[in-house]
């Protein structure tokens, strides 16, 4: 029982990012794709390819994501408490380039994570 | 001697449809046939397809043929098998010996059936004629006088009896275009109910109109005008039958030549075999291109170089199983490492480039022909009165420029059998006089066309016979298989049924088409 909520807690994870400032803007250093607007089945990083969700499609090399531990692949589930498995598009870009923050704490879940924990718990 | 067989027509329970004239024919085929017929119990009929009756000389059915000369028989049908050689001069003697028994029992069998349908005709056509007459000619005293009415059913049986007539002229009075060998059913049946009502009529009148002298004239007169109303629903059934029934396409026939394989589709409706074929022979000499034995040669001498490699010699002794030794046969010739493939290969590669350089060397000199005359106009007809020539002559004048690469292009592509100087000319002349483009008039050469555009002495198949498993009166059945046999070549014919087509249907809404962008964008953050 322990290890099965532990399995439940470790599927997801916890990133902070703090925003760089480059001249006016406030710049995170990755790209998302996805949303309740777009085409799921283009999405090369869904396992299902029926998920609308958010998902970091660029990371760019150095940038505050990449340190922060972001990876290229990652689903963002929740975005300082805001949740962004149904949101469209443009409302997860408003909502991570908000200019009164400069700290963002993202909820994402990873792939490479399922598939770990699921070969420790077989072995 | 299984190749004579396929010729050969065995008597059956069909026989009833054709009319008396036929038995004393067939019965003069079985006296001849019977001892021969007991070896071979297949039940294939064979019979006779003559092509338009402008060629009488080249003889007429296969029977006729049977009962005259069994000699030829082995030239014409062993011919099929052997080289080419061989096979043409056999044929150039079964020709002229057929010519020689040229036989007058056809003709005498096709006139014979238009006769008895004519005076059958004119028999049934003066009948209401004859009813309306006789009282009057017989006892004209006793007859009550014709009132109005009376006299207005004369009106309308003269209209009828001209309606009548101009149909079946526009139905039954057409050229024969095809002699076809068994009797033509539909047409038989409709002649014996004819008849049997015609003569129906003629016994209810003559016990209970003439015997008893009946004095009721418009009772005559109206009883005349049954007999003709119901003659043209008679003819209307005719209609039916004999037009309308088969137009609606019932069955997908495929034609293919045996030689080379050229194939063809065609669609049917119900019809006996015997009319398919016609259908098929009709179509085949405008669709199908001209046979041409000279292309067949180069086949013909890669069999036989497989042939001539492998001899097998007896070592036991006589008494051994043929079977065994063609197996072995067949079996070493399967593990031969022989490279006519690659010959063949080369050799059509070497040929496609041959006939493309003469080719283009053809369209190049026929175009700088064609450059040389110009057409006067009707103004200028008058300047120059001298030079002026008409199109023969004009098509003697350019003739020489291109005669050499027309006729080495004919020569590669093996076409110079059919065209001689004169016809070459002819068309030259046509194409100047109906001003055509150089392409036009090469486009008789550049491609073989179909049989009818060649001359009749080049066309190696006039007379055809039928050879099938079922009766050729028997309609058309999917599965169907028959062959369409003259000397050279055959026609095999399979028959396959239209499928049932199930038709539903879908309503769409016009305002049900709306669309969506699929996006998939991405933002940098």
């Amino acid at each position: 029982q322990y290890s099965v909520i532990l399995t439940f807690l470790s599927f997801q994870q916890r990133i902070e990012i703090h925003k760089l400032r480059q001249g006016d803007n406030l710049i995170l250093g990755f790209s998302i794709g996805g949303g309740i607007d777009q085409d799921p089945t283009q999405n090369p990083f869904s396992e299902d390819k029926t998920d609308k969700g958010i998902y970091v499609t660029r990371v760019t090399e150095g940038g505050p994501a990449e340190v922060a531990g972001l990876q290229i692949g990652d689903k963002i589930m929740q975005v300082n408490g805001w949740d962004m498995t149904m949101v469209t598009h443009d409302q997860a870009r408003k909502r991570l380039t908000k200019r009164n923050e400069e700290v963002v704490r993202l909820l994402v879940t990873r792939q490479s994570l399922q598939k770990a924990v699921q070969q420790s718990m077989m072995s | 001697i299984s190749a004579a067989m396929d010729t050969e027509s065995t008597y059956s329970g069909y026989s009833h449809y054709s009319g008396h004239s036929k038995k004393a024919h067939r019965q003069g085929r079985d006296r001849h046939k019977s001892p021969r017929s007991k070896d071979g119990s297949r039940s294939e009929k064979s019979v006779t397809i003559q092509t338009p009756p402008a060629e009488p000389l080249l003889g007429n059915d296969a029977s006729r043929a049977e009962e005259g000369q069994d000699d030829n028989w082995g030239e014409t049908t062993t011919a099929i098998t052997g080289t080419s050689e061989h096979s043409i001069s056999q044929e150039d003697i079964a020709r002229i010996s057929k010519d020689l028994e040229d036989s007058v029992g056809l003709d005498c069998r096709r006139y014979l059936g238009l006769t008895v349908a004519a005076v059958l005709g004119l028999l049934v056509f003066l009948t209401p004629i004859a009813f309306i007459l006789l009282p009057q000619i017989l006892w004209r005293d006793d007859l009550e006088p014709c009132g109005t009415v009376c006299e207005g059913l004369f009106i309308s049986v003269a209209f009828k009896l001209l309606i009548l007539l101009i149909g079946t002229w526009a139905l039954f009075f057409r050229q024969p275009k095809a002699d076809i060998p068994r009797v033509f059913v539909f047409r038989a049946l409709l002649l014996v109910l004819i008849f049997l009502f015609v003569f129906s009529y003629w016994l209810f009148y003559g016990v209970r109109i003439l015997d008893s002298k009946d004095t009721n004239y418009q009772g005559i007169v109206q009883y005349a005008v049954s007999l003709v109303d119901a003659l043209l629903f008679i003819h209307y059934l005719a209609i039916v039958l004999l037009e309308l029934r088969q137009l609606q396409p019932m069955f997908t026939v495929k034609v293919v030549r045996s030689t080379d394989g050229e194939s063809r589709y065609y669609s049917l409706g119900h019809l006996s075999i015997q009319r398919a074929a016609l259908v098929v022979l009709e179509n085949y000499y405008k669709d199908f291109s001209v046979y041409n034995p000279a292309l067949l040669t180069a086949s013909k001498s890669r069999a036989a170089k497989h042939m001539a490699g492998l001899k097998v010699y007896n070592v036991d002794g006589p008494g051994n199983n043929a079977s065994g030794q063609s197996r072995a046969m067949i079996a070493a010739a399967a593990r031969r490492r022989d490279s006519s493939h690659n010959e063949l290969y080369y050799e059509e590669a070497d040929h496609e480039r041959r006939v493309k350089k003469r080719r283009a060397r053809l369209v190049v000199a026929v175009e700088e022909a064609f450059t040389h005359i110009k057409r006067l106009q009707a103004e200028e007809q008058q300047k120059a009165p001298g030079e002026m020539m008409d199109p023969r002559e004009a098509a003697q004048a350019i003739f020489p420029s291109m005669a050499r690469a027309l006729q080495k292009y004919l020569r590669t592509t093996r076409q110079q059998q059919y065209h001689s100087m004169e016809s070459i000319l002819q068309h030259l002349s046509f194409c100047i006089t109906n001003n055509m483009t150089p392409k036009a008039f090469l486009e008789r050469y550049l491609n073989p066309g179909p049989t009818l555009q060649y001359d009749r002495d080049r066309w190696f198949s006039k007379q055809w016979t039928l050879v099938s498993e079922e009766a050729v009166t028997s309609g058309l059945q999917d599965g169907i298989v028959f062959v369409l046999k003259c000397l050279d070549f055959s026609l095999v014919v399979n028959v396959k049924k239209i499928p049932f087509i199930k038709l539903s249907e879908e309503f769409i809404d016009p305002k049900s088409h709306k669309f969506v962008l699929r996006l998939q964008s991405e933002t940098s953050v």
